[in-house]
């Protein structure tokens, strides 16, 4: 086990802040406690208790947007500050922390009605599922969008019963993106990564709408059906609970394809040249839907956690050649930081085909903490 | 061999017990094949049963097993909590209402555990998961329900959840993280199968102490 003694020292240092939305810069005094650990690893983090991290991040959150979201009483659940909305479907999805600004963020007007935060990596518990979507019911139903992990699945499951249980109308859609992990009906399957947030954003604008529970589950299952995403990762991260990297890598190894818990990839190698890593991850992912010539997509370029905005636009630029040299045309391109690994240093890639509908979904506003459009 | 609901909660207490002994042992070989926390989780789960069954009086043997289920659920996380959330939950169910149990109950209630965890985890035999090492020992339990040397049908079945563990050793996982690893998962044993082993291990131990 790894036990934490007394912080070593506390520096004060001014560090440049950015909110999500790089709309105002502070300068802000943070204190820096250095942990030491038994076996000599250190992690340095911004913490207070490794205990403590999932709740004190969601008080922070409700701190800086109280007219977007509040926080549910007792539970680690992110729900609208108007929940529940009469009449609309409600939106509910979730998972493990260390993923921000996935789920919490993107709840808000025209994305989701509550985001359930488990501990770091791991999925929240039935019990503050259930309490989301009893707070978010305005009596049109609620979809529950799960990303494709046991844990993940089978506690939204659970959650999803209870809540049938009490009269609630309840669907569910899971989010099998990542082509990384070869699909296979025999086993777990394809993990969801970043294309949740599309998910998010379209069953979100369909419910916004005014759609029916069915026809928000459609929407989000078509999303589901045409969004494809691989990652890669230059550094692991350090769960705060287990104060060790999940993985290592050696100074000039990095890792394809591992997932954003820092599940193994399907390839570790010398680390190679920005374009050159698109080059892989864009082949993988436009033969496996495929995406054709005449296509039209959405983009999304998403760092891990520690990868600078510079490199997510290098690794854009190639982007969007390939998809020219391919007669795909962009639609919409975001870039920044949607579905995190802590300090992960890394990004992933996520297309998605769009019809009339998923553009016209796509295009319409959103207004939450981490996830804004006009 | 009967039990009443006190009895019965001393058997919860040993099986909460010997998670808490195994901790380190089951987070060791989690973090060999999935993410390192299986005994971390169980043993802050079965923490919280022990707080639960000591904060008040229960009569029904069916509530005993649903509040632990409960209890699990809300506190263990990840795959395990739902898994052997509803394993203890339809226990109870088996039960529901008993003030005493005797050796058919206990079978009842061990066959009732494996098809909960079957239809929550959506799993079968082969695929690395607590059924390899459950299935086993319910399947003697059901198969020898009428012989009269019970604690050798119970010494039998125990050692058949003990080879369930070995055997996921040589087998791939299909479900949960350690499916990701593919063929690396081979030579490592479940951490599941392990801590539903020790857990009948802890309950058979304590049901023939107390039938003497």
């Amino acid at each position: 086990m790894i036990k934490i003694t007394k912080p070593r020292d506390k520096k004060g240092i001014k560090m440049p802040f950015f909110d999500w939305h790089d709309s105002c810069l502070l300068i802000i005094n943070v204190n820096i406690d250095v942990y030491h650990f038994e076996g000599g690893l250190e992690m340095k983090k911004l913490i207070n208790n490794p205990e403590h991290v999932v709740e004190e991040m969601l008080e922070g959150m409700v701190a800086a947007f109280p007219g977007y979201v509040r926080k549910l009483e007792g539970f680690n659940v992110i729900v609208r500050a108007d929940a529940p909305v009469k009449g609309k479907v409600g939106l509910v999805s979730g998972g493990g922390s260390g993923h921000e600004p996935s789920h919490a963020g993107f709840v808000g007007r025209g994305m989701l009605d509550a985001g359930v935060a488990g501990a770091v990596f791991t999925s929240p518990t039935p019990d503050q599922i259930f309490e989301a979507v009893k707070a978010v019911d305005g009596g049109a139903g609620v979809l529950l969008i799960i990303k494709n992990y046991t844990g993940d699945v089978m506690n939204f499951e659970m959650a999803g019963e209870m809540a049938e249980m009490e009269g609630i109308k309840v669907a569910k859609v899971v989010v099998n993106d990542d082509v990384a992990v070869e699909n296979s009906t025999y086993t777990t399957g394809r993990r969801g990564i970043a294309g949740t947030v599309f998910v998010h954003k379209i069953a979100g604008a369909k419910a916004q709408a005014g759609g029916t529970l069915e026809e928000v589950k459609e929407a989000a299952e078509k999303v589901i059906a045409n969004v494809r995403s691989m990652g890669m990762a230059l550094t692991p991260c350090v769960v705060p609970a287990a104060g060790k990297p999940t993985f290592t890598l050696a100074e000039d190894e990095m890792e394809i394809g591992m997932g954003i818990h820092g599940e193994p990839g399907t390839m570790r190698t010398k680390i190679m040249k920005a374009d050159e890593i698109v080059e892989h991850l864009m082949s993988k992912i436009l033969k496996d839907l495929p995406f054709k010539s005449g296509d039209e997509v959405a983009v999304m370029i998403n760092g891990l956690g520690a990868t600078p905005i510079m490199e997510q636009f290098i690794m854009n630029n190639k982007v969007s050649k390939i998809l020219k040299e391919n007669g795909i045309k962009v639609h919409r391109t975001y870039i920044g930081e949607y579905m995190t690994s802590l300090e992960m240093a890394g990004a992933s890639i996520t297309l998605l085909k769009l019809d009339k509908e998923l553009k016209e979904l796509l295009d319409a506003p959103a207004d939450t903490p981490a996830f804004r459009q006009l | 061999m009967s039990t009443d609901a006190a009895g019965l909660v001393k058997i919860l207490e040993a099986v909460a017990d010997k998670i808490n002994e195994n901790r380190e042992f089951l987070t060791e070989l989690d973090s060999a094949i999935g993410d390192a926390d299986h005994g971390i989780n169980m043993s802050k789960g079965f923490s919280a049963v022990l707080e639960k069954l000591h904060s008040q009086e229960f009569g029904d043997c069916g509530a005993i097993l649903k509040t632990v289920g409960m209890t699990l659920v809300s506190t263990v996380g990840g795959a395990s909590g739902p898994l052997y959330g509803t394993a203890f939950m339809r226990a109870g169910q088996a039960v529901a209402g008993k003030s005493s149990l005797n050796f058919d109950d206990f079978i009842a209630i061990m066959d009732q555990a494996l098809e909960g965890i079957k239809y929550r985890g959506k799993a079968q035999r082969g695929e690395k998961t607590i059924i390899d090492s459950l299935e086993p020992a319910v399947e003697i339990l059901k198969n020898e329900k009428d012989s009269t040397d019970r604690k050798s049908v119970m010494n039998k079945a125990l050692n058949a959840a003990k080879e369930g563990v070995e055997y996921t050793r040589s087998i791939i996982a299909k479900k949960g993280r350690a499916s990701y690893l593919g063929e690396r998962s081979i030579g490592h044993q479940d951490p599941g199968a392990t801590s539903c082993y020790l857990m009948l291990q802890a309950a058979i131990q304590k049901i023939k102490e107390m039938s003497g």
